[in-house]
């Protein structure tokens, strides 16, 4: 339904954007004994790891294949069969993606190419899988190079059923979730709960709650991840009794499982909102065969309760969204459930969800279109990343905090969106941001005939009371 | 993009002493086993301090994108440097060759749009790759807009950071220092008897603001900074750096180029110090006044340097004694290591080994003569390797890099960040003070125990069994 507005300036005025490599890499680490390695120059690998420490504030596995002048002109084979065969020997990881960056692609690689030559040659690290993935920086985005990184890797781990004799329902209670880079490790977490208590057993695929949570371990280090989807869990996702994926952006991945599984795929874009989360426990029922728990319908009647509380806040709210598509097209349906008006929706690329958000139009750009268009429209509130902060306080504005990343607040990693629990808090927090300022106050009039005290005079005429919105700017 | 040539021209360095020995500081980097940056990381982390320039990031978008918005550096004033611009390039202008006109376009609208008074260009690995001529580029976006457009090519692929703060420095040098004279020195800003010296800092960051801890006392002393490189500087400070009389080398030789070309060019002594530490920082402000050759001006420094370590000794007091024999390893590279150690050992701390994988000789020598011969030097700098000696040589604390953080709190030890992208200021006399209030507050923490208690229950079953 959305119209989409192409890129239409030469120059990126703070980028929304972050790279495909960048998603590839979180893919990879939500599996067990996982390494990434990017290939490309030192930096490329330099830049990513920065950026997820600084999100999840963790140490962060992230290799290089190092690619400098000479191998950038002559040809970096030898250092991408090298670079996997430094991490097989040193960290005896399970699992080795290899992410493509600009400058590889651009150089002609041909990573599949290696990695095969890498097997032909050390047949040792046989039981290590090395997947080579193409992410180039020049095209996609964090979401793209996410769904690429977990298509390929599901391609390499993911047995034919027809090979191995895995069946749909073997495990009556497993469940396969593909879960969108815009769940958090606290939505995993809240997801985890609302399927146990429907007697199921999800496989997350990745998981980053188990890798990427905060957790504290007995070991002091690591050189790969602990915790995250194992390996010899992927070989079971043929057993499960159906396949649920979350995200528009991991269809594609999750039509390949099925491709090779037959295990029935139920889709949904996200689990922001009423609607959304009725739509999850309908499938759960379903699944599961057993009625919906008590808790859990409790659980949606505080959110209707809270809708009810907070629609005053947030009827006609003008908000702009800037994010990636998955998390753009989530938070328009939690919006307009609610009454708000998504005045603004800035998204980083063109993928084919886009057409599909229920919104006039959606720019392809950065958080300076965001701005600029927030402006135009009277943007009363911003939700968007760490960068996005100081766009909203040029606009005057309040902004919610979400997507990737954010480095400018503490466990942002964790906060938990999904379920109707964490919706309820998300419709709290966006209340709050706007509770006392959003609408327009009435100017103060003082009567040229008026009796007041003379100290009353002198103050400047001003607004009953003191107020941020973008009105009194 | 730059040829061998030019790229071994700028790692053949006469006034680094990694010349004369093994070049460890530019070793080459192995695939699957690296640490580190690149050269446009390290270009960048040198010059977007220069707060009124767009910074323009030519390439796709990984570069930018990773990075923009992410330095600890402060500005009084201008904010342009934190508005990030990159010409985040597509598949097609790659393929159909259109980078470089959208480059151009790119400048012009960063012109449009924020007036800076100068462009800077960052090539990256990609349009390097694919020959985009960044300097003719600039050269046509300079005569066509009339606005200073300065072309800093800085692939990754081309090395380390250390020679991406080469190429960013030889830039400045190439085509901004000396494209205009100082400012007039106003009459009212004249003290009677005081001799006004211009000076330039080069290398000094203004990490969260410390510089500010020092620049009064250089106002005090009559030191007109014409210009730091590049903390908190502008483009019309960094165009008046050849008319200084001196130039200080802070801390890290990272833009030891910078120094030995203004000195060739323009006769320019320099030297090297660091605001590190009270005696460093004594030591700094003595050298200043010593190669600037004037008495009077000495006088005044050593009633300031007296002044002020009065002052700040005192304040140290109450936390010396807290921090006492309290044992450091200090892991960060280069000539910082000794500059800390020596700030460590004024509050009368125990260093019992630091790393040395990017010191020289020299470096190292002063290491020894500050630590005794016994020091452990570690050139290994893998957090595997980090931890067995905090363990081994039983230190209280690990300062490092904020790479090292998660290293050290997942071992559950103490932590102190170093490098540029702490939120805390070091710098000077008062910087000490804040040191110690950092080292204080994370070596005497209630956590340690928490954390590395086992829960009740378990302690139980132990006893118990």
């Amino acid at each position: 339904m959305a119209n989409i507005l192409k890129r239409n300036k030469a120059l990126s005025v703070n980028p929304l954007k972050a790279s495909q490599p960048i998603g590839g890499s979180l893919a990879t680490l939500g599996f067990n004994r996982a390494m990434p390695m990017l290939h490309g120059s030192q930096g490329c690998t330099a830049f990513a790891k920065v950026f997820f420490v600084r999100h999840f504030r963790e140490p962060i596995p992230l290799q290089s294949t190092a690619m400098d002048q000479g191998s950038s002109v002559m040809g970096a084979d030898e250092n991408v069969r090298e670079g996997i065969r430094s991490i097989a020997e040193k960290s005896q990881p399970a699992l080795i993606t290899i992410l493509t960056t600009g400058l590889a692609e651009t150089q002609g690689c041909d990573v599949q190419r290696n990695v095969r030559e890498f097997r032909e040659n050390h047949p040792e690290f046989a039981d290590i899988a090395v997947v080579g993935v193409s992410t180039p920086d020049f095209t996609g985005s964090v979401e793209t190079g996410y769904a690429a990184t977990l298509t390929e890797i599901i391609r390499a781990v993911v047995p034919e059923a027809k090979t191995v004799g895995t069946y749909p329902g073997k495990r009556k209670h497993q469940v396969n979730v593909l879960v969108s880079y815009m769940l958090t490790p606290g939505d995993l977490e809240a997801l985890r709960d609302i399927f146990e208590q429907f007697h199921l057993r999800p496989v997350f695929v990745p998981d980053i709650s188990d890798s990427l949570d905060g957790c504290l371990t007995a070991e002091d280090f690591s050189p790969v991840t602990i915790g995250g989807t194992s390996l010899s869990e992927m070989a079971t996702l043929g057993d499960a009794v159906a396949t649920l994926v979350i995200g528009a952006s991991l269809y594609k991945a999750a039509e390949l499982l099925e491709e090779k599984t037959g295990v029935k795929t139920y889709t949904l874009d996200h689990l922001y909102g009423l609607k959304a989360n009725d739509a999850l426990i309908t499938i759960l029922v379903e699944v599961s065969g057993k009625d919906v728990p008590e808790r859990i319908e409790r659980q949606r009647a505080q959110l209707q309760d809270a809708m009810l509380d907070t629609h005053f806040m947030l009827g006609q709210l003008r908000i702009a969204i800037a994010a990636d598509a998955d998390l753009l097209d989530a938070f328009v349906d939690l919006l307009q459930e609610m009454g708000a008006e998504v005045v603004v929706a800035v998204t980083s690329c063109n993928v084919p969800l886009l057409a599909k958000i229920p919104l006039s139009s959606v720019k392809i750009g950065d958080l300076e279109d965001m701005e600029l268009i927030g402006k135009a429209e009277k943007a009363q509130l911003v939700i968007g990343n760490s960068h996005a902060v100081d766009s909203a306080e040029r606009l005057g504005v309040p902004i919610l905090r979400a997507g990737f990343p954010l480095y400018d607040i503490i466990g942002g990693y964790q906060k938990t969106w999904i379920g109707y629990r964490g919706t309820r808090q998300t419709l709290f927090d966006l209340a709050n941001l706007v509770i006392n300022f959003t609408h327009e106050e009435i100017p103060v009039y003082r009567s040229i005939y008026a009796q007041k005290p003379a100290s009353e005079l002198s103050e400047p005429l001003g607004h009953a009371s003191s107020c941020h919105a973008s009105s009194c700017h | 993009m730059k040829t061998t040539k030019n790229i071994a021209e700028l790692l053949d360095e006469p006034a680094c002493e990694h010349n004369k020995k093994e070049k460890s500081g530019c070793a080459k980097p192995k695939p699957g086993a690296s640490a580190g940056g690149c050269a446009f990381d390290g270009a960048q982390i040198a010059l977007l301090p220069i707060a009124d320039v767009a910074h323009i990031v030519h390439g796709p978008i990984a570069c930018a994108g990773s990075s923009w918005d992410n330095r600890g550096t402060r500005s009084s004033g201008a904010t342009l440097y934190r508005i990030g611009m990159t010409t985040d390039l597509t598949e097609q202008d790659i393929i159909m060759g259109r980078a470089e006109k959208r480059l151009f376009l790119a400048i012009k609208q960063a012109i449009d749009t924020y007036h800076p008074p100068a462009v800077f260009i960052y090539n990256t690995c990609v349009p390097a790759l694919i020959g985009d001529d960044i300097n003719a580029v600039c050269k046509s976006a300079q005569e066509r807009w009339g606005v200073p457009v300065v072309p800093i090519d800085c692939a990754g692929f081309y090395g380390t950071k250390n020679l991406g703060n080469r190429i960013a420095g030889d830039a400045m040098v190439t085509h901004v220092i000396g494209t205009r004279d100082p400012d007039f020195l106003h009459l009212s800003i004249q003290r009677a008897e005081i001799i006004v010296h211009d000076v330039n800092l080069i290398g000094e960051y203004n990490i969260a603001g410390e510089f500010w801890h020092m620049l009064p006392l250089l106002d005090e002393l009559g030191l007109r900074v014409l210009c730091t490189l590049s903390g908190d500087a502008r483009f019309r400070e960094v165009q008046t750096m050849h008319k200084a009389e001196v130039n200080m080398m802070v801390c890290s030789k990272a833009m030891v180029n910078v120094a030995r070309k203004l000195q060739q060019q323009y006769g320019t002594p320099w030297f090297e110090g660091s605001f590190y530490g009270i005696t460093d920082t004594s030591m700094a402000l003595r050298d200043f006044a010593k190669s600037l050759n004037d008495a009077d001006l000495v006088e005044r420094t050593e009633a300031l340097i007296l002044r002020e370590e009065t002052r700040v000794r005192t304040a140290l007091d109450p936390w010396k004694a807290r921090l006492q024999g309290k044992r450091v390893l200090l892991f960060t590279g280069g000539v910082k290591s000794w500059s800390v150690i020596s700030a460590l050992q004024d509050l009368g701390m125990v260093v019992v080994a630091t790393g040395t994988n990017k010191s020289t000789e020299e470096d190292k020598a002063r290491i020894r003569e500050l630590m005794g011969e016994d020091t452990l030097m570690i050139n290994d700098g893998s957090p595997k390797e980090l931890i067995r000696v905090v363990r081994n040589y039983q230190a209280d604390i690990l300062i490092a890099g904020g790479r090292n953080m998660y290293t050290a709190l997942k071992a559950k030890i103490p932590f102190l960040d170093i490098n540029q992208e702490r939120e805390f200021g070091y710098e000077g006399y008062q910087g000490m003070l804040e040191l110690v209030r950092q080292l204080a507050l994370t070596i005497e923490s209630p956590i340690w125990k928490a954390v590395r208690a086992p829960a009740p229950w378990k302690n139980q079953r132990i006893q118990g069994g």
